[in-house]
Order: structure tokens, then C-alpha cells, then sequence
């Protein structure tokens, strides 16, 4: 059923659905951006962030990057859905909701 | 299925009449018969009336009710002849087996006008003597193959101490006893 | 295949059920006990504890338990197998829709009894004709033999990869399940070479391959699921007729879709399920010696429902009594009559006249006298044109 690991969609055919829904794929939420669901966007103020790195667990959605040092960067916003516990938990104010 | 031999057991909830049926379907089964154990299962508890089946036939079996009409019937506790009408639907050419004391001219009375055989045996004295205790359905199952003929007697015995020996293989000091109880039980059935 | 070593024994429908457990030795049983199943875990499970089998038993808490142990152990990749009867199977009802939908080859013993209330313990079809539409394949048995036979069967026609579907193996309560019989038991070597071993391609605990099962199934997909569903239950006939030829080979037993009897040049039949046929048969024999033109169909594969096959078999009787051990209660009559009316309608065959009786309910006695009337009424509809009322009772009182 190797076939079946092809991207299935909301135009799939029964032909092409895996038996049961099972998806055959791990890490497959990647493909589907939830960005979209954001209605307050999270600014991220890089002059007032003292790379404390209390927002990085907060985030759902695995939306707050980091790279090689441990250091934050800009939001991944093909994911953020703009709940804003970031911003909250941010004790420097460097997260504005807007 | 002319040959199909149709038995119905009354007893008492504890008394063992429903191991008595199974045990009689294994002893006709061993003799290359087709065959049927089965109980009427109610609510009932330790005590109450029971009521178990055999059919026993050489061809397959394949009607699946209560029987009816039975060829024979065996009463383990005769304390049920006042409560139960158990010769209902018996044939008049067939036979019941009481467990009792009496003659069967003493108990025929209680049997509803039924002008078959009657046949009683005293399974509690047989059963106290060579097994030491109260286990009425060793000799009651004597008892219904001597009546029914439906196998050899020597078969039969042959066959009982091979299932006591496999049965009672942890306590094989019973197994002289209960042969006993089967003997005396196919000898000392009245009314034949 | 080869053919099978024969070992006559005589034991009832539950010992022989829970032997071919131990012949099939499953990875995983999970199950809760309740009247009349509830011998199947009692003997499996010392069969467990004498290592007769490799089994893990699950002994849980309640049905719904059982059948989501049941799930979570085949969706890992195991074999699994349970039992059950009445108010146990009710209770496993949300989990038996999860077993099909995920496409989990669970094996079930489904001992007939009638679904309280009143509460009753007694033989009837109310349990399994109430999950008739979850998606499960069933099969129903006459005897011990057929309980037997088609649990051997069962793993076989589930697993298929055309199918993998769950399956129950049906059977009466008490009149099966705790009756002695005889009985022709498969040798275990041939049992263990005729089911084989499980291997699913796609299972939770293959570290190769990690999966997610059972995800959220949203407007675009569930009817497509569904329909698959439906799919294999139809590619599953196939698969049963295949499996069951190789059964007949190994032990020279023949199983269809479903039994005929008599019916060559019979001008009334019965349809019906499970023991009752047996009784019928008795019955039929009686009256063949009189004359009587009568025969018998009884359905072994319920789910799927044989519709061409069944209509076919039926076309050249005048008149036909469908019997239903479990009533609708739509005011319109039982399952399998709307099943089989249903068929030959769609199949274009109208002129049978076609009766329902609800009989046996709650472990009401089912004698040969009852099945004589029942082709007594089918006589009297032949000879007079008057169908009467379609939906009757059998032994109801007044």
C-alpha cells in the first residue's frame, strides 16, 4: 500500500484514502499550516528580548524557533495561531499582540 | 433416526442429575453413539427442580429442543414426584427409573395413572455403603443403562473405569467404590 | 492443503469454541465474562496458565474494556480474539464500531442471548442482529461443529488483505453453547498450518514504520471510509467462499454461503439461523415421508448478506416463512425477513409468497411441531391464494 503515502486531501477518492484514515507518515503535521486560524499577530520586539527563552516552551505550536546557541529568532508564522501566551509569559515585554 | 433413544432426568439443583445426563452422553458416545447432554438451565439454585436431556441415537442428531415425549425417564430425588409431573408425555412403552426405597407398586400411585414400567432403585443405600456418602447419580446412571438397554452392561463398566481412573486420577482410592456403586446399581433395579 | 487428522470427541459448543482458541493460539484475548459465553475465557484462560498457549490474557474490567483492550491490541499488530454474549456485546457497542472502522481483524465468539431487559439469560438473536449494520462480518452456526469450523475459519477471512474486517462466529446460547455433541476436531498441527501466522502490512509497533490510527475524520473523508468499509464487506464473500473451499479440502467439510436442504423441488421453505435449522431439518425429513415438498436455507454468512445468492436459491418456492429470532419491533417485521424480502425484490424475483415469523425469543423452546405448523401455514397460503398477515409469531402465548 506504499502508494498510499501519497498526500491525501479533501479531494481524495475512496481509491486513494488509506483503509480507516491511518496515515502512514510521521510528522505530518508540517503539511498542514494553521497560521491562517490567527487573527492577533505576536510582534516580536528583538531590542527589548534578553534571549531569557520563557516564551519558547509556551508555544503550542512549536511556532517560536531556535537555533544553534539556544537563542530565539522571528516567529514561524505558517504555524503561529496567535493565542498570545508568549506574549504573556514574555516578563520584558518583547512580544506585542497586535 | 427410529433407533433415537430420548431421556429426560429430574432432579435437584446440587444432586448431580445434569453431570448424570452428561455422564451418560460420554459412556454412549464411547460406544461409537451420536449424542446429546443437555440441561434446561432456569434460575434455579442448590435444591430446586432440574430437569436435563439425552438423546442418544447411532445417526447425527440434529433436532435441537427439549424432549417432549421421552422413551425414559429418571427421577433422582422422589421428593420430586409431588411436585413435578414427571411421566408427562412419557411413552407407555418406555420406562421410569425412581430413586426410592419402595416398590414400584408403592409408587405408581403418584405417577398420574401412567401404565408404563416402573422401575425404582435405593441409589442412597448403595451410594452411602460403597461410596461412604450421599452421590446419587453414580448408581441413577447404572440404573438407566440396565433400563434402557441402550448399551452392553460390560461396555459399560469397562468404559466407567476408564473415565474414574481419568477422573478421579488424584484420588484413585474412590474409583473401587464407585464401580461398586454402578454393579450393585445394575443388579438391584426393581420392577424390570 | 492436506488433508486433516479427524478426532471424534464429544464436547459442548463453548469447549469446543474456546479449543479452537488454543489450536489458533492468539497473540492477544481480552474479555469479560457473562452468561452463556462466559465458559470461552474461563477454559482459555487455563489454558493460559498451564502455557498450553503463548496468549496474554487481559482479564478487564467490563465489555467496553474488553473491546477496546481488544482494538488497542490489534492495532499494535496482534491477533486478538474475545467472546461475548447479550448485555456484554451492548456494552462493547461504541468500541465495536472503532474495531471496524480501523479495519482491525478481531475475532469474536458472539453466544447468542437475548439483550435485556426483562432481564433474561436465554437464547435469542437480539445481541448479534442489534450490531448487524456496525460492520462486522458474521457468521452463524447450527451446531458445536459449525462453531468450531468457522472459528477455525474466522482469523483466515478477517486477516484477508482484501477484507480485514472484524468477524463474530455466532451460535445459540444454552442449545449450542452448553449442549454435549459430537463432534470432528482438526488435529493442532493442521489447525496451526490452515490459519497460519498473522502478519499485517501496517501495525503501531512496527519501529520502522511510525503511524497514527484513528485520526479526526472530518466532511472530505468519513464517507470514503465508509465506503471502503462497505467494499471489503462485499470482496469478503469471495474471500469467505475461498477460505472455506480450502477448509473443505483440509477436513472434507463443506461450507457456502448458506446450507440447503432439500430444496431441489421444494415448494416451501424455511429461512432461518442457527440450531432452529437443525430442528427444521428433523422436521423436514418427517414430512418429505409424507409427501410434503419442503426445504430449508439457512444462512451461514449473515454480514455480508449473500442478496443474488440467497434470492436465487429461493426463486422456485411457492411460499417462504422467514424466521427471526430477534424482532424489529418496527410493527414490520424481523431482520432477516427484510434482508431476504429484500433481496429477491431487488433480484427481480416476486412471485414466492414471503412470510416472517418472530419466534424463540427469550430461550422460548423452538420444537419440531412448531416448524410443522410453519409448513402447515405455508401449505394452506399454496392451496388458497391467502397470504394473511406477513408478520407473525411463532409460540407466542395468546
Amino acid at each position: 500500500m506504499a502508494e498510499k503515502k501519497c498526500k491525501i486531501n479533501a479531494n481524495s477518492t475512496w481509491q486513494e484514502m488509506t483503509p480507516g484514515g491511518t496515515i502512514y507518515d510521521a510528522a505530518n503535521s508540517l503539511e498542514f499550516t494553521t497560521g491562517d486560524w490567527r487573527s492577533r499577530k505576536p510582534i516580536w520586539l528583538q531590542e527589548k528580548c534578553k534571549q531569557c527563552g520563557l516564551c519558547v516552551p509556551t508555544c503550542p505550536d512549536s511556532a517560536i524557533p531556535v537555533i544553534e546557541g539556544g537563542n530565539r529568532t522571528d516567529f514561524n508564522y505558517d504555524y503561529c495561531k496567535g493565542c498570545g501566551v508568549c506574549a504573556k509569559a514574555c516578563p520584558f515585554n518583547a512580544i506585542s499582540m497586535e | 433416526m427410529s433407533n433415537l433413544v430420548e431421556i429426560r432426568w429430574h432432579g435437584r439443583g446440587g444432586q448431580g442429575a445434569k453431570t448424570a445426563s452428561l455422564l451418560l452422553a460420554d459412556a454412549a458416545f464411547n460406544t461409537g453413539k451420536y449424542i446429546q447432554g443437555f440441561p434446561e438451565y432456569g434460575p434455579e439454585r442448590m435444591g430446586a427442580p432440574i430437569t436435563a436431556y439425552n438423546r442418544i441415537s447411532d445417526e447425527p442428531i440434529t433436532i435441537h429442543s427439549n424432549i417432549y415425549e421421552p422413551d425414559y425417564v429418571v427421577v433422582v430425588d422422589e421428593s420430586l414426584l409431588e411436585s413435578v409431573d414427571v411421566t408427562a408425555g412419557l411413552k407407555e412403552n418406555g420406562a421410569i427409573v425412581i430413586n426410592t426405597k419402595k416398590e414400584p407398586d408403592e409408587v405408581r400411585g403418584l405417577l398420574k395413572g401412567y401404565n408404563g414400567k416402573v422401575c425404582t432403585i435405593d441409589a442412597k443405600t448403595i451410594s452411602i455403603e460403597t461410596l461412604g456418602a450421599y452421590f446419587p447419580n453414580t448408581p441413577m446412571l447404572a440404573a438407566i443403562i440396565k433400563v434402557s438397554g441402550i448399551m452392553n452392561e460390560q461396555d459399560f463398566l469397562n468404559d466407567m473405569v476408564d473415565s474414574f481412573k481419568h477422573k478421579f486420577a488424584k484420588k484413585p482410592e474412590v474409583i473401587d467404590g464407585n464401580m461398586e456403586a454402578l454393579k450393585r446399581a445394575l443388579n438391584e433395579v426393581k420392577g424390570l | 492443503m492436506n488433508k486433516c487428522k479427524s478426532i471424534r470427541e464429544r464436547l459442548s459448543g463453548n469447549e469446543a469454541v474456546a479449543n479452537a482458541m488454543r489450536q489458533i493460539n492468539p497473540d492477544v484475548v481480552a474479555a469479560f465474562p457473562i452468561t452463556p459465553s462466559t465458559e470461552i475465557p474461563q477454559y482459555f484462560s487455563t489454558f493460559v496458565n498451564n502455557g498450553t498457549v503463548d496468549t496474554e490474557f487481559v482479564p478487564v474490567e467490563s465489555e467496553h474494556s474488553a473491546m477496546s483492550a481488544c482494538v488497542g491490541a490489534s492495532s499494535a499488530g496482534g491477533r486478538v480474539m474475545t467472546a461475548t454474549s447479550a448485555n456484554g456485546l451492548s456494552l462493547m457497542w461504541e468500541i465495536i464500531y472503532i474495531a471496524s472502522s480501523l479495519r482491525l481483524p478481531i475475532v469474536m465468539a458472539c453466544v447468542n442471548r437475548a439483550v435485556s431487559g426483562p432481564l433474561n439469560i436465554h437464547n435469542d438473536h437480539s445481541d448479534s442482529m442489534g450490531v448487524r449494520d456496525s460492520g462486522w462480518i458474521q457468521l452463524y452456526s447450527e451446531t458445536n461443529q459449525e462453531a468450531y469450523d468457522n472459528m477455525i475459519m474466522a482469523n483466515r477471512i478477517a486477516e484477508h488483505v482484501d477484507v480485514h474486517l472484524p468477524l463474530m462466529v455466532c451460535y445459540d446460547g444454552f442449545i449450542t453453547s452448553h449442549s454435549i455433541e459430537n463432534i470432528e476436531l482438526i488435529d493442532d498441527e493442521s489447525v496451526k498450518a490452515f490459519v497460519g501466522d498473522y502478519h499485517p502490512e501496517h501495525f503501531l509497533l512496527n519501529r520502522d514504520e511510525p503511524i497514527a490510527m484513528g485520526p479526526l475524520d472530518v466532511q472530505p473523508y468519513l464517507f470514503e471510509h465508509k465506503f471502503q468499509q462497505g467494499y471489503a464487506m462485499k470482496k469478503a464473500k469471495d474471500v469467505i467462499l475461498e477460505v472455506s473451499k480450502e477448509f473443505e479440502e483440509m477436513t472434507g467439510r463443506k461450507y457456502g454461503l448458506f446450507e440447503e436442504y432439500k430444496m431441489e423441488d421444494a415448494e416451501m421453505a424455511i429461512v432461518v439461523l442457527n440450531s432452529t435449522a437443525g430442528t427444521a431439518k428433523y422436521t423436514i425429513d418427517r414430512l418429505r415421508e409424507k409427501g410434503m415438498k419442503v426445504g430449508l436455507v439457512k444462512p451461514r454468512v449473515y454480514r455480508p448478506f449473500p442478496v443474488y445468492e440467497i434470492a436465487n436459491a429461493l426463486k422456485n418456492c411457492k411460499a417462504i416463512a422467514v424466521l427471526d429470532k430477534a424482532d424489529s419491533l418496527n410493527g414490520a417485521g424481523g431482520p432477516l425477513y427484510t434482508d431476504v424480502t429484500s433481496a429477491m425484490y431487488t433480484s427481480n424475483i416476486t412471485s414466492p409468497k414471503v412470510v416472517n415469523y418472530i419466534y424463540g425469543i427469550g430461550g422460548r423452546d423452538v420444537r419440531s411441531t412448531d416448524i410443522e405448523k410453519v409448513y402447515n401455514d405455508l401449505r394452506y397460503i399454496i392451496d388458497t391464494g391467502d397470504m394473511g398477515t406477513p408478520y407473525r409469531y411463532l409460540g407466542l402465548k395468546g
